[in-house]
């Protein structure tokens, strides 16, 4: 058996430590808001937080992630998150929406970490997700929009 | 769920609904047998809480046609937006066909065009039935009520919501042809409502296939061919089932299927199976050897256009001519191939998001043995198609039901494809050639043009083959015989090759090429006849092309256009028709070094009445995110055995954010019916990306990607 913190909960699990946190979560979990996209850490729409760092849940052995806390989109709390969902709704940024869960992940991450970010800054943290239907215009005016949401 | 009554109540949670059925003619009508009766169709659902919920009969796959045919219901009931709702429409031909095919699917740019008359009248009958049922209960004339934002009300101060005479309403004589509103009354068509799948696709909860899990489902990969049109020879599983969690493996006819108790295993066991190829009859061709062949093709071209004097190109002054290489492209959506299916007792259900539910529910059908009504499927947004899960030939809802019987017994399966199997699995936009040829007299005027294209045709060997005449299939040549430029005698001609490789339409289908060959040929030939490339393009558009010249002269305004270079930029301009839209579109590139940094991209668009301005924003720039893709960086290759040469988004290499253009998109105002958004962003954009570069460099852009030419 692993143990496993998700969303704040402690969990027991009997999979083989070699599994990719992103099938453990979606096959075991049933956290489906994260996504498969390439499974190399190529795209970016498995995104989950690793003790707070957004991180590649398709590449990641859950035998890595043992003591560490996982935290998926459904278990995201606080202002960033909510300022970012809030201006993806508003900017209407998804299309198929299949990426989008990864960019809000790596867009909260950004804003943790930088409250103001320039362009070139959302460039450098948004970088590795992909977004086949290139909404990527609406991303970067989404983030800027939380960003001022923040500042109140 | 019974609704092909003509009007029926379901219990729903909330209360009573009424489901409105509605008798709907289609006018346009492909196909079908002429002169049947009026077929019902069922599209909104009126709960007891208000809530209006639209049945949408088109895929939902990021074009937005969840918000958009909401729109026109919403519209027409004087609905208030905050309380329309959208679920998709199951598959079933004879209540949600696509009125520009005539059977069930969506595709070709066609969701709000064919649906713009039939979705307002049936908002316009649902209104007409609550006012019914409304003037009955308080004893007024049907005329003295008026309905605004979803609230009937009465002078006498009498009011209420659309729940309260949901099922009343019900009861009401449906009226067979309601009058619509006048254009200049509408209150939502026209405006930026927000889109309804947002909140949803932004927190994690949108349902997509991936996220279904059933009662003792096994998820299933494949083992493809390596090289297309290769057969299993013999195979070994011994390893695969020892993998803990491979419960089983099973040959299906297009490989090798391992079924596990989650998807790692599967993947794992896969990994583990020994598999011998037969590979007599595979591709074996190189990407350059196929294009040789092509060469050769298009010495015996059939033509599919003439017009003006055979001989003109043999008397010009001037003979131009340029040839123009386009490689097979995968369309990669986010979400790979997957679907759930589950079989009891003589029956199946899926659940995917499948795009052409009448070509798919007959082979799942022909394929487990069971009539077609004994198949539902349940449609699931998908997360981007571009053309992939359009297919004519059913592929993958064959394969899907040829895993659940397979497996022997009855069940549920979940088949995914990975990211590899989608790169490598086929189903391309058509690798293509392109010759073109045009002679310019002694002033310079162009007197002739010819364009020959070889490629493989998408509909030939499918269920769609019959829409082609002659055995011509215009998907491979369209954009390339209905010039609006005035260039003389032309000659339009086209070669079939064919090749195991299966192909696909891919985001504007024919377009994608014949709009580059053209856009790019002319701009040379204008250059060489001394003339600016937007002024010279509008000297060559007729008189009768008034939305041509409409959006090239708005686009030339809104970007100030000023000649091919300015400032160490180059300056680049393409112009394309495709589903029934008009594009025009102007590029500003830097010099990246081998590669052009695209900066700026201005879009004028008309389609006709725009529902929805923000959601053609949106279309226009990703379609502009996408096609630049595909001219910097996309290509499959096939090296000498036929294997591919690209696997993942390493080697198929997409476009990330970094990379996209300031988009700047003019909508031109119309009174015309909606025609397509979500493919003629794209066709404009690779050629003036490479009208652009040329401008900037002096390097012609002859094949794509620009990724790949000679540094």
């Amino acid at each position: 058996m692993l143990t496993l913190s998700v969303n704040g909960r402690d969990l027991s699990l009997d999979v083989d430590p070699d599994t990719p946190l992103l099938w453990v979560l979606r096959d075991e979990l049933r956290l489906t808001g994260t996504k498969f996209g390439c499974g190399m850490a190529q795209c970016g729409a498995c995104t989950v937080m690793l003790d707070g760092l957004p991180t590649r849940s398709c590449v990641t052995p859950v035998g890595s992630a043992t003591g560490a806390r996982v935290t998926t989109i459904e278990g995201m709390r606080g202002r960033e998150i909510e300022a970012v969902q809030a201006a993806w709704a508003a900017i209407d940024v998804p299309q198929c929406g299949w990426c989008q869960s990864g960019q809000v992940m790596s867009a909260t991450a950004l804003l943790r970490e930088t409250p103001r970010p320039s362009d070139a800054d959302i460039d450098r943290a948004m970088s590795g997700n992909l977004c086949r239907c290139a909404t990527y215009l609406r991303i970067r005016q989404a983030i800027h929009a939380a960003a001022r949401t923040l500042e109140g | 769920m019974p609704i092909l009554s003509r009007r029926n109540f379901l219990s729903a949670g909330a209360g009573f609904t009424l489901l409105l059925v509605l008798p709907v003619r289609s006018g346009r009508t492909q196909g079908g047998p002429p002169g049947l009766p009026a077929t019902p169709n069922a599209f909104i659902r009126v709960g007891a809480d208000d809530t209006v919920t639209v049945i949408i009969k088109h895929l939902e796959m990021g074009q937005g046609p969840y918000t958009g045919l909401a729109t026109l219901v919403a519209e027409e009931m004087d609905a208030d937006w905050s309380q329309i709702r959208a679920e998709a429409a199951h598959a079933d031909d004879a209540l949600y066909r696509n009125l520009a095919f005539g059977v069930q699917g969506t595709g070709g740019s066609t969701a709000i065009a064919n649906s713009y008359i039939q979705m307002r009248k049936a908002g316009a009958a649902a209104r007409a039935m609550l006012v019914a049922a409304a003037a009955a209960d308080w004893g007024v004339h049907p005329s003295e009520i008026t309905v605004r934002a979803g609230r009937l009300s009465h002078p006498s101060g009498r009011e209420a919501g659309f729940g309260t005479f949901a099922a009343a309403a019900a009861g009401m004589e449906v009226p067979q042809d309601p009058p619509l509103k006048d254009p200049a009354d509408f209150v939502l068509i026209g405006t930026n409502v927000p889109r309804l799948d947002s909140a949803a696709k932004a927190n994690g909860t949108a349902e997509f296939t991936l996220d279904l899990y059933r009662e003792g489902m096994l998820t299933v990969v494949v083992a493809h061919p390596p090289a297309f049109g290769a057969t299993v020879a013999s195979w070994d599983d011994a390893a695969a089932l020892k993998v803990r969690g491979v419960e089983m493996v099973r040959q299906i006819p297009s490989g090798i299927a391992v079924y596990a108790r989650n998807t790692f295993a599967a993947i794992k066991g896969r990994e583990a199976l020994q598999i011998q190829w037969e590979e007599a009859k595979a591709e074996r061709r190189s990407t350059a050897e196929m294009f040789e062949d092509m060469s050769e093709a298009l010495e015996g071209a059939r033509v599919v256009e003439q017009s003006g004097e055979a001989d003109a190109l043999d008397g010009a002054a001037e003979l131009l001519e340029a040839e123009y290489r386009f490689p097979y492209l995968a369309h990669a959506p986010m979400e790979p191939l997957d679907a759930v299916i589950e079989v009891t007792d003589g029956r199946a259900q899926l659940w995917y998001g499948c795009q052409f539910p009448a070509i798919d529910r007959p082979i799942v059908a022909q394929t487990l043995g069971l009539a077609t009504d004994a198949v539902r499927i349940n449609v699931l947004f998908a997360g981007g198609s571009f053309g992939r899960r359009a297919q004519g030939d059913g592929h993958f809802a064959a394969e899907v039901a040829h895993v659940a019987q397979a497996a022997g017994r009855d069940g549920a399966f979940k088949l995914l494809w990975t990211r590899e199997d989608d790169i490598r699995g086929g189903y391309y936009r058509p690798a293509t050639l392109h010759r073109l040829r045009a002679g310019l007299d002694a002033e310079g005027r162009i007197v002739g043009w010819e364009n020959r294209i070889a490629n493989q045709s998408i509909m030939a060997g499918t269920a769609l083959e019959a829409f082609m005449q002659n055995g011509l299939d215009p998907s491979s040549y369209e954009g390339s015989n209905d010039l609006p430029y005035a260039v003389g005698a032309r000659r339009i001609a086209w070669a079939r090759v064919d090749s195991p490789v299966p192909v696909l339409w891919w985001r504007s289908v024919g377009h994608t090429h014949t709009a580059f060959a053209v856009e790019v040929f002319l701009d040379e030939v204008l250059e060489r006849a001394g003339k600016d490339p937007v002024r010279g393009r509008l000297e060559l558009l007729g008189p009768e092309a008034t939305r041509h010249r409409a959006v090239l002269e708005k686009v030339a305004e809104f970007a100030d256009w000023k000649g091919r270079t300015r400032e160490g930029r180059g300056y680049g301009v393409a112009l394309a028709k495709s589903f029934g839209s008009h594009v025009a579109q102007i590029v500003e590139v830097e010099n990246g070094g081998s590669l052009p940094r695209v900066t700026q991209v201005w879009c004028a668009i008309d389609c006709g009445v725009a529902v929805n301005p923000d959601i053609i924003r949106a279309q226009m720039e990703g379609g502009i995110g996408y096609a630049l893709s595909a001219a910097l960086y996309g290509a499959i290759t096939l090296d000498g055995t036929g294997r591919v040469q690209q696997s993942n988004f390493d080697s198929y290499r997409l476009l990330r954010i970094e990379e996209m253009p300031q988009v700047h998109v003019a909508i031109l105002p119309s009174a015309e019916p909606p025609t397509g958004v979500g493919e003629p962003g794209v066709p404009p954009l690779g050629p003036a990306v490479a009208n652009a570069w040329r401008a900037l460099t002096g390097r012609p852009v002859r094949q794509l990607p620009l990724a790949q030419l000679p540094a």
